[in-house]
């Protein structure tokens, strides 16, 4: 396999990974907002509330940069990063 | 001043405008206590603010089409968040946003998960690839990779229907904003939101409306946040508001269920002028079902994936990583507003309806109520109403109503902080409306001039040409949004929405998979593009008409059943067609390797 598809194939694996966290907190949770809400979640908002006002919000700012590193590393692993910084 | 240097001085130079525009705030407070008028100091802040972004619109113009197109491509990570955070929020978001979730609750929160998880979708699927690509607009992407016109003409179609649907709820809020800080009628404050947005654009294109939202972006954030903490420090709330309202979170459940949602007749309703409602949902208790929640979720969410306006801001950083970056600190910057947003709408409605607070006002009598000055100022701005509908002499939670915009604009009043902060929160609005006001009319303005003119019409044009072309266009479109605007037809937040279903019915799919699927050519894409579109404008003539929907899908959500056609369409017709030629499947390999050269050069 060349060095390019196996850089595909790591980025496709990464992707299915960030679209799977991301799955979780916007539709997966949501599910069971009802039965979620009886539980007392962070600083004592109900769990789906704060989920709806914070959690999943706040998750995804993390996913994000969680995923950009990820995807920097195998740039790197395959000598595919740019030169230069941001 | 502009060039090179500026890049490197880009902290100290928005730090400074930052201690300026605090010093003003501090200045028109000091003017107030010594008796400025309240209309004196709404005229200043919409005034004093239009005027910097005028300047910095003016000192950004360039005669470079990649300038024109893509700010140079040099815009930092930090700095290109900040200004899509502005692109993105718009006057909807600022104004709107809290009511929507004060009314509503939690069935409108999924706007909320939709409007920020979407991003997770540009970071991971999109962003990265179309940076790599190197083109001017996401039309561009389309007719590049799928190739001939057609495919690119029809990405220009779906463009202009989502963002002109959305541009004009845009101009309409900057009118609205600007009639009520300046005085003047609204079919006149509609021109002159206008001509402050095309200020900030004109010259400069995108290098002009970057730097201008950078500066909005800074004046919108303090506009919601100051007055967010202030209040809740005055209530004795907590100083941190977003970790410390659990209290008053259950405190209005207690009182809901303490008094009740009592259904009005229809008859008394009748009463009530248009617009306004009652609180008739329950805060935080979960009062939507699943679907109904994930279906708008999923909806804004590819919406917010297919947006051009939003994707091209990815196209100005100086490097693929940085594009993704970037798309973690957009989320971020509108992280800071979105999760102030319940925080206010619980301040409001407690401070309103607690009878133990002094600016409760459920309990008390009508005639106290009617004697209050900020419910007759707000009265008279008609976004405020209450009637004895029972006839006991005392208001009940079901005999008050109040407007959306009111939970921003009336609360500081409410809760007694002094003027100034009002002027502030016109400011923060009017930047909020004017930044996504640009981005969307350049985005349409830039499909036309280099996907419409300079590629399919005039391909040998210069680039001196092109760039009076855009520029005429930028105009023409604008006046074409602040013309219907003037019109009044439509409410702001119901054609936001429709321009997220629009976008991901025509260009979600043929964006994603244009990437991710080889395979695709062009006449899927065209079969995905124009079935997606047509289904989806069809659906909701259907529904608006009196159609009963299917599968729970309503006027909210169209763009579920417009992209569910485009997808199949795409991927049937892509697969009973030959696939694409060797060139184009080495294109998209090049796409997914961030080093080296973007397809499309520098100028193009």
């Amino acid at each position: 396999m060349s060095k390019q598809a196996q850089h595909w194939e790591k980025t496709r694996g990464l992707l299915m990974v960030t679209l799977a966290i991301w799955f979780v907190f916007s539709i997966g949770i949501f599910l069971f907002g009802a039965e979620m809400n009886e539980v007392t979640g962070p600083f004592g908002y109900p769990l789906t509330y704060w989920f709806t006002c914070q959690g999943s919000l706040g998750i995804f700012v993390i996913l994000i940069f969680w995923f950009a590193n990820r995807q920097e590393k195998i740039d790197e692993e395959f000598g595919f990063s740019e030169r230069g910084d941001d | 001043m502009i060039k090179g240097n500026f890049i490197d001085n880009l902290p100290k130079v928005y730090g400074i405008y930052t201690g300026g525009f605090l010093a003003f705030i501090i200045i028109m407070a000091i003017a107030e206590q010594m008796g400025m008028s309240a209309k004196a100091i709404g005229i200043c802040f919409v005034a004093f603010t239009v005027a910097i972004y005028a300047i910095i619109g003016y000192l950004s113009r360039t005669a470079q089409a990649d300038a024109y197109y893509v700010a140079g491509r040099q815009v930092p990570t930090v700095f290109n968040g900040m200004a899509t955070a502005a692109d993105w929020m718009s006057g909807a978001s600022f104004v709107a946003m809290a009511g929507g979730i004060y009314f509503k609750g939690y069935g409108y929160m999924a706007l909320l998960v939709g409007w920020t998880g979407g991003y997770v979708l540009v970071a991971s699927l999109l962003a990265p690839y179309l940076r790599k690509f190197g083109c001017y607009t996401v039309p561009d992407f389309i007719g590049t990779r799928y190739g001939g016109n057609l495919a690119r003409l029809l990405a220009v179609i779906v463009l202009t229907v989502a963002s002109f649907t959305y541009v004009t709820a845009q101009i309409n809020a900057t009118g609205t904003i600007a009639s009520v800080a300046l005085d003047i009628p609204f079919q006149y404050a509609v021109y002159v939101g206008l001509i402050s947005i095309l200020l900030c654009s004109m010259l400069g294109g995108m290098r002009g409306v970057t730097w201008t939202q950078v500066a909005q972006y800074i004046v919108l954030i303090i506009a919601y946040l100051l007055p967010v903490f202030w209040i809740s420090n005055k209530m004795g709330a907590g100083f941190f508001p977003h970790f410390m309202l659990a209290d008053e979170v259950s405190r209005i459940a207690e009182l809901e269920a303490q008094f009740g949602f009592v259904k009005n007749s229809a008859e008394n309703l009748k009463e009530v002028p248009k617009g306004l409602a009652g609180i008739t949902k329950a805060h935080s208790a979960v009062n939507a079902t699943p679907w109904a929640f994930i279906s708008l979720a999923l909806a804004m969410m590819m919406g917010t994936a297919s947006l051009p306006h939003v994707m091209m801001r990815y196209f100005t950083t100086p490097s693929v990583k940085a594009a993704r970056k970037s798309v973690g600190w957009s989320l971020f910057f509108i992280f800071l507003l979105y999760s102030s947003a319940p925080m206010l709408a619980t301040l409001s409605k407690l401070s309103l309806i607690d009878p133990s607070l002094p600016t409760g006002i459920i309990g008390k009598s009508i005639a106290e109520v009617q004697a209050i000055d900020w419910y007759q100022n707000w009265n008279q701005a008609n976004l405020m109403f209450v009637s004895d509908f029972n006839g006991n002499g005392t208001l009940e939670l079901n005999e008050f109503f109040m407007g959306g915009k009111a939970v921003v604009l009336a609360t500081p009043e409410i809760a007694g902080l002094p003027y100034v902060i009002s002027g502030l929160v016109a400011a923060g609005g009017m930047a909020a409306a004017m930044s996504t006001a640009d981005g969307l009319i350049l985005a349409i303005a830039n499909a036309l001039s280099h996907d419409l003119y300079y590629k399919i019409i005039d391909p040998k044009a210069e680039t001196a040409k092109r760039l009076v072309v855009a520029r005429v266009l930028l105009v023409v479109i604008g006046f074409a949004g602040a013309t219907i605007a003037a019109m009044e037809i439509q409410g702001i937040l119901g054609s936001v929405i429709w321009a997220f279903d629009f976008a991901m019915s025509g260009l979600f799919f043929p964006l994603v998979l244009g990437v991710w699927w080889k395979r695709a050519n062009r006449e899927g894409a065209i079969a995905g593009m124009a079935l997606g579109l047509i289904s989806g404008a069809g659906y909701l003539i259907w529904v608006r008409n009196g159609g009963s929907g299917f599968l729970g899908i309503t006027q909210l959500t169209f763009g579920i059943f417009g992209s569910a056609v485009s997808l199949v369409a795409m991927v049937v017709v892509s697969l009973i067609t030959a696939e694409p030629n060797a060139a184009t499947q080495k294109m998209v390999d090049e796409v997914r390797v961030p080093s080296g050269k973007s397809i499309l050069g520098k100028q193009h």
